[in-house]
């Protein structure tokens, strides 16, 4: 609080300050110059990236990591439609990020003036909620409602449009304690007589299974599911991003499921009578064909969101609020289950015995699997990051992941070139973790310009890069699918990633045979800098399990199949 | 299946592009429209008429309310609520006609708020059925051009929408 009046750039770092923030991602341009004159001076970590697009990435990857909210800044214009990818991503994945966008002068709004684009109008429908501030009077407020919507609810994306002169004007500066927002509430509360109900279909039910989202590691509750899973001893499945929400190491895992999922995953869905999902949305990645999406379970759906019950299924009974609150009303309601007979689990060992993950080992060429799982033995302990295609699903599936926020990945929307800055982001977030980005060839030439943000800024990260010379699975379907007719997916001897990274002050290792990953893994976990690995790996690999598009989830290709 | 939603919002720029964006790219069919503020002027209240089943009703109905600037949803079933739209209609007459033209739209207890040598314009209000029979009758005068409002809705009796914010 102050008497004096302050500039609104001033205001805005005092209203971070309050917000707790410590880093931005960003990038200053014309209309951000009295803002960036403020940054200037002030102990707000902010990282230059080199394309605003991974500066809402990086900012994404911070919020996954840490929990907290992630924050970018882009100029007018093209430095504003250069986040969209990233404001995207981030509503499809529910991240909490605020990104603050420069503007023309109000005067000016609406004329088309030099660097104007409507980003307001434009990241409406991938936005949480959106600003464009008018008044400088009304800024305070808006910083506080823009965090507390992004962070609260279902956590989102919140943009707010910042015209240059709402920088300059001048006003008594005072923090709101409240907010004003009369239709936003996102305590809900809990609805005890809904809960008690799913706990008696709970006991009512032989075949269980538990299917954890990405709400469940949103809503800090992977203690609860692990408490619920063992108290009714159900087997617990997650999707891509509920990966880390249940330790894979439990017996009760079923790993993931869907499309590349398990296959005892998707056949315990099939044959459950109880689906609980939690945190989840019923995706189609994860459905398949959906009128045959486990035809003989009832489902329970927990989940924050109103709009996520009966959007793609047919609930039996929604149970709404915050997946934590939920989970520990519901063990408090279960006795330890002493009466399931054992033939449910039993069924399901079989089935894990039968149908492992696999792939066929090679002495001669890299497999793409046999890395992530090296890049495992090595360092159990990292935050994996991923692009987005194979070196998605083989990170997914070949890692161990024991703990929320260590798999940070782009689902809803799969958007490549999203790992390399989110692995920066998550780095930024949690310096003292390792962060190892599992990338393809494709993906990560989608933003390798962020090299230069790494190099300049002493961030260490690891990309490791599962070279198959293809847009690999895009490939795969052609081969599947479009009978190997490779159209446009060849982006062979295109670049010498060693080199790339050398080039950027960085150090870049090759790998080509099998027997020297694990040395090029060891080497680039004991560098001071960020390293880029170049697996030169299959390029014929396949990711399998995997169930063709409008397919059941339990009719699932093999190696070797053609559709 | 027809519904009519009372929509409380606030009373801020951009609000009716949230709601209408929000119905295109979910794919929601809106019928019709009306916006205007209420006795609130910080609210605004939306009565908008949606078509589909009970499970796009709740669809609609869940993500509207997600809209932070939306603060409440209402769904008015015809039994418990009135509605009503506006219609200006200017219909083709002369003097053989005219008197015909006039006496139809006392029955419909419409008014006649413009008169030229060859034109009429009309104001009728009522329920979609009763405009529509009106337009019938005119239908044969000759209907130079129509203007319709969206329709608004109240409860019937004391209920009201939107509770304390209002």
């Amino acid at each position: 609080m102050t008497d004096t009046p302050i500039s609104g750039a001033k205001a805005l770092i005092n209203c971070l300050k309050n917000e707790g923030v410590d880093t931005i991602f960003g990038y200053p341009g014309g209309v951000l110059l009295p803002l960036y004159d403020e940054l200037y001076d002030s102990d707000i970590n902010h990282i230059l990236v080199r394309h605003e697009q991974a500066g809402a990435h990086a900012a994404d990857g911070y919020a996954r990591a840490t929990g907290k909210v992630g924050m970018c800044l882009a100029t007018s214009g093209p430095g504003a439609t250069n986040l969209v990818t990233g404001i995207a991503n981030a509503y499809m994945d529910s991240t909490s990020i605020v990104a603050i966008t420069g503007q023309v002068p109000t005067p000016m709004i609406g004329n088309d003036a030099f660097q104007e684009a409507d980003i307001t109008g434009i990241t409406l429908p991938i936005t949480k909620h959106n600003y464009l501030v008018r008044d400088v009077e009304d800024l305070p407020w808006v910083i506080k409602e823009a965090f507390y919507i992004a962070s609260t609810g279902r956590p989102g994306p919140v943009l707010i449009d910042l015209p240059k002169d709402i920088t300059t004007d001048e006003f008594e500066f005072i923090y709101p304690k409240k907010t004003r927002l009369p239709g936003y509430h996102p305590d809900v509360g809990i609805d005890e007589d809904a809960v008690k109900r799913a706990a008696s279909m709970i006991l009512d039910s032989e075949c269980p299974v538990i299917y954890a989202g990405g709400g469940v590691i949103i809503s800090d509750s992977s203690p609860e599911l692990l408490r619920l899973a063992e108290t009714i001893q159900a087997p617990v499945t997650t999707t891509l991003l509920g990966i880390g929400a249940f330790p894979q190491s439990n017996p009760l895992s079923l790993r993931m499921l869907g499309m590349h999922g398990t296959k005892y995953a998707n056949y315990a869905v099939q044959e459950s009578d109880l689906l609980i999902a939690i945190g989840a949305r019923f995706d189609d990645r994860v459905t398949g064909k959906i009128d045959a999406f486990a035809p003989h379970a009832k489902v329970i759906h927990i989940d924050i969101d109103p709009a996520e019950i009966g959007k793609n299924v047919r609930v039996d009974l929604p149970v709404i609020g915050d997946a934590k609150m939920i989970l520990q009303s519901l063990i408090s309601h279960l006795q330890k289950m002493q009466t399931r007979s054992g033939a449910w689990l039993g069924k399901i060992d079989a089935w894990k015995k039968t149908h492992p993950l696999k792939y066929e080992q090679s002495n001669e060429v890299i497999k793409p699997q046999y890395v992530v799982q090296e890049i495992h033995k090595a360092c159990p302990d990292a935050i994996i990051v991923t692009e987005v295609g194979q070196n998605q699903m083989w990170a997914a599936q070949y890692f161990q992941f024991e703990n929320p926020r260590t798999f940070i990945t782009s689902g809803g929307l799969g958007t490549m070139g999203y790992g390399f800055p989110a692995a920066i982001g998550a780095k930024v977030g949690c310096p003292d973790r390792t962060v190892i980005d599992i990338a393809g060839d494709g993906s990560f030439q989608m933003t390798s310009q962020e090299l230069a943000t790494v190099s300049k800024s002493n961030i260490k990260v690891i990309v490791a890069i599962l070279n198959n010379s293809y847009l690999g699975m895009v490939r795969q379907w052609q081969e599947l699918f479009f009978d190997e007719r490779y159209s446009y997916t060849d982006i062979s001897q295109s670049v010498d990633f060693v080199k790339l990274a050398e080039a950027y002050n960085l150090v870049g290792i090759r790998a080509e045979k099998p027997s020297e990953v694990p040395a090029a893994i060891s080497e680039a976990l004991s560098a001071d800098r960020t390293v880029v690995i170049d697996f030169v790996v299959d390029p014929m690999e396949n990711v399998f399990p995997m169930v063709p598009a409008d397919a059941a989830i339990n009719e699932i290709l093999d190696p070797g199949a053609v559709a | 299946m027809r519904h009519t939603l009372a929509v409380l919002v606030e009373n801020k720029p951009g609000v009716l592009a949230r709601v209408s964006g929000l119905f295109s790219r979910r794919g929601y069919n809106i019928e019709s429209l009306a916006v205007g503020m209420t006795e609130n002027p910080e609210i605004s209240r939306m009565t908008i008429v949606v078509e589909g089943d009970d499970r796009v009703l709740a669809q609609v109905t869940s993500q509207l309310s997600k809209l932070i600037d939306v603060i409440s949803v209402s769904d008015l079933p015809p039994s418990e609520s009135v509605d009503r739209g506006l219609a200006l209609i200017k219909v083709a007459t002369d003097t053989d006609t005219r008197a015909e033209v006039m006496q139809i739209a006392g029955i419909f207890r419409a008014k006649i708020i413009d008169i030229g040598a060859e034109t009429l314009v009309i104001e009728v209000t009522g329920d979609k059925s009763k405009i529509r029979a009106i337009e019938d009758m005119l239908g044969r005068f000759g209907i130079k051009e129509v203007v319709r409002t969206g329709r608004v809705a109240l409860h019937r009796g004391t209920k009201t929408v939107g509770g304390e914010y209002r």
